[in-house]
């Protein structure tokens, strides 16, 4: 069975004076125990809200939700508050984007490690403090007793972002959402941030989720992939498939538009054009129709569902040809 | 070397055997670092700090008793007479030591002053903790109660408390500045307990599991204050010159013993304007010097402790 079953999650933001708008339209999707599972798609598909959703962190007011994000076999949309508030950071963990602003400034990292110990692992004074050192030891922080007593703005990014790993994964957890974990650090950095996410979750046995918008990291880490456009998936496809044969417009796109070192000089970045402000409704065809170089007449008229052909799932009426078989459609 | 620069590597040396300890620099301690660098905030302090030291050790410091009259010579009952020989600054009408009765009067001042600003910090912490951690209808309705008190003038409504008791006190003086100053303490804790709900740092708290009141007491609360610790210093300079005003207006201390700047500056300022300006000169140097001191030192600490200028 799989450890997270997301089925028809829809998260609806209702706005004062304006239509509701669906941030999350119906979004599918399951996380197999330690696999390591992709959300892709550009700013304002639903990513990060499919992710809040999960964890339960949306406010409560504003936005309803519906839908079933089963873990192990709970509907988490269903659990009270404070049920909850126990399986944060002890079944589910999460890393946030931005490493500086996600730790408080005014306390010590090292109080910040135990908190999360006290509260789920009812560990206390110097045991903690033994745990944490441990913990940021195992995330590759050098002299974890002294960095315990330093605040956030005296550590590197990397070495925040670590520091935020370990209290992450302080409870060991069964499921990690990264969103976007490498997007604030510089190039060098991040490659070694995803070699420790990597190695953590292959020695944990942690599954995974990858909220990120770099298909360089999902290329790196993940073993399914599951892509997002206008909070529905368009496209789902395990990494060396989907890398090696996009069907969907927007996944060729995205792929396309990653600028290469062999291309030659001078020719022009290729980009998906548009912005995600064009969509149509999905009620109104497809969303990407008004972006999508492939699109014919149906593409306005219908609106296409995923559907299942043998090796992925897809939600286009005139997918991409693979160059192999022949001329492009 | 200048003086300057070799304070400064002594600073830098505190500061590098602290990190060597394995002991982080705090964000207050490097507030503090900067103020020490800020000429403003210096002579900021240098005025509180000898203001503090006037008022505690007042009767060693004053030359004569303040409450004695000395009717020899030409000093007389309500001749208020200029500086003279053992009265640097003159006496008033009763023939008492002007310097003696400012120097003595400072406690006055800094008793008010500090009471009532703390009074005034504890129930806006109160009132915009409460208002800001659990929001919602207790937030609304703590709010519009703050306006109320926020719609009338400070001054205004100070005298309008001050006018209620029944017999004017210290206290009444007191309760009534402290008063003034809630609803701005609590309009400040609550904004910021406010922006910090939205932080990220808070969301990863919540995405931990943390409980609600360990992030309202550890997460939202510590990183809320440092606006409420500026303001607080320039109340105290405002609850001065309030308290001085209510006195002045004769809603003061009764205690006719009890040397208070804004009652002399007024019995000089109403009466003896003409005759002895030195009267009402002298208490409101008083008055103003203490507040700006006051006031340059909360301004230097807002510098100080405004992220944006961290180096």
């Amino acid at each position: 069975m799989a450890l997270l079953d997301v089925r028809d999650l829809k998260v609806v933001f209702n706005r004062r004076g304006a239509e509701p708008f669906a941030a999350v339209d119906g979004v599918t999707f399951s996380v197999e125990p330690g696999q390591t599972v992709g959300l892709v798609g550009e700013s304002g598909c639903g990513k990060s809200v499919t992710s809040l959703a999960i964890m339960g962190l949306l406010p409560k007011r504003g936005n309803t939700i519906s839908g079933q994000v089963s873990f192990d076999g709970t509907d988490l949309l269903r659990l009270s508050d404070r049920q909850m508030r126990d399986r944060r950071g002890r079944d589910i963990g999460m890393i946030f984007q931005d490493p500086l602003s996600s730790l408080n400034p005014v306390i010590p990292i090292g109080v910040q490690v135990t908190e999360v110990l006290e509260r789920h692992r009812n560990m206390k004074g110097s045991a903690a403090k033994k745990e944490a050192e441990g913990l940021l030891k195992s995330v590759g922080i050098p002299d974890p007793k002294r960095r315990l007593t330093e605040y956030p703005h005296q550590l590197s990014g990397g070495m925040r972002q670590r520091a935020l790993i370990a209290i992450a994964l302080a409870c060991r957890p069964r499921l990690l959402i990264a969103d976007e974990p490498t997007t604030a650090l510089d190039v060098t950095i991040q490659a070694q941030i995803l070699a420790l996410l990597r190695r953590l979750v292959e020695e944990t046995g942690t599954a995974l989720i990858m909220i990120t918008h770099d298909l360089g990291v999902v290329a790196g880490l993940c073993d399914t992939v599951n892509v997002l456009y206008g909070g529905r998936v368009v496209e789902n496809a395990d990494r060396h498939l989907l890398f090696a044969e996009p069907r969907h417009p927007y996944t060729h796109g995205l792929l396309g538009s990653v600028p290469r070192l062999d291309s030659n000089r001078g020719e022009p970045l290729r980009a998906i054009r548009g912005s995600v402000n064009d969509n149509i409704p999905w009620t109104a065809g497809c969303a990407f129709a008004p972006r999508c170089d492939h699109a014919i007449n149906m593409c306005v008229e219908a609106t296409p569902a995923l559907e299942n052909d043998g090796l992925r799932l897809l939600r286009c009426f005139n997918p991409v040809v693979p160059a192999k078989q022949g001329a492009k459609a | 070397m200048s003086m300057a620069t070799r304070k400064r590597d002594k600073i830098d040396a505190l500061v590098a055997r602290s990190a060597d300890q394995g002991g982080g620099v705090s964000l207050l301690g490097d507030a503090a670092r900067r103020l020490a660098r800020n000429p403003v905030a210096i002579v900021g302090a240098v005025i509180v700090v000898l203001f503090i030291l006037l008022a505690i050790f007042a009767p060693w410091i004053a030359p004569k008793d303040p409450t004695t009259q000395y009717l020899i010579g030409e000093i007389r009952q309500n001749t208020p007479l200029p500086a003279r020989d053992g009265f640097p600054l003159g006496t008033d009408q009763f023939g008492r030591d002007l310097l003696s009765r400012l120097i003595v009067g400072s406690r006055q001042s800094l008793i008010v002053g500090v009471m009532a600003t703390l009074i005034g910090l504890v129930a806006g912490m109160i009132i915009g903790g409460v208002a800001g951690a659990v929001g919602g209808w207790v937030d609304s309705l703590l709010m519009r109660f703050t306006d109320i008190l926020l719609s009338v003038p400070g001054l205004l409504l100070a005298i309008s408390i001050a006018a209620l008791a029944k017999e004017p006190s210290q206290w009444s003086v007191i309760t009534a500045v402290a008063i003034v100053s809630v609803p701005i303490f609590a309009r400040l804790l609550r904004g910021s307990m406010l922006a910090q709900r939205g932080t990220d740092h808070v969301l990863a708290a919540r995405a931990l599991g943390v409980k609600e009141s360990t992030i309202v007491f550890r997460h939202m609360l510590p990183n809320s204050v440092s606006p409420v610790i500026v303001q607080a210093t320039l109340t105290l300079a405002t609850a001065i010159i309030d308290a001085a005003a209510l006195s002045f207006l004769g809603l003061g201390d009764q205690d006719v013993s009890r040397a208070e700047w804004g009652a002399m500056l007024g019995e000089g300022a109403r009466v003896y304007f003409d005759v002895a300006p030195s009267m009402t000169l002298w208490p409101g140097v008083a008055i103003v010097l203490v507040a700006l001191g006051f006031t340059l030192l909360g301004e230097s600490l807002r510098e100080a402790l405004d992220p944006k200028n961290r180096r």
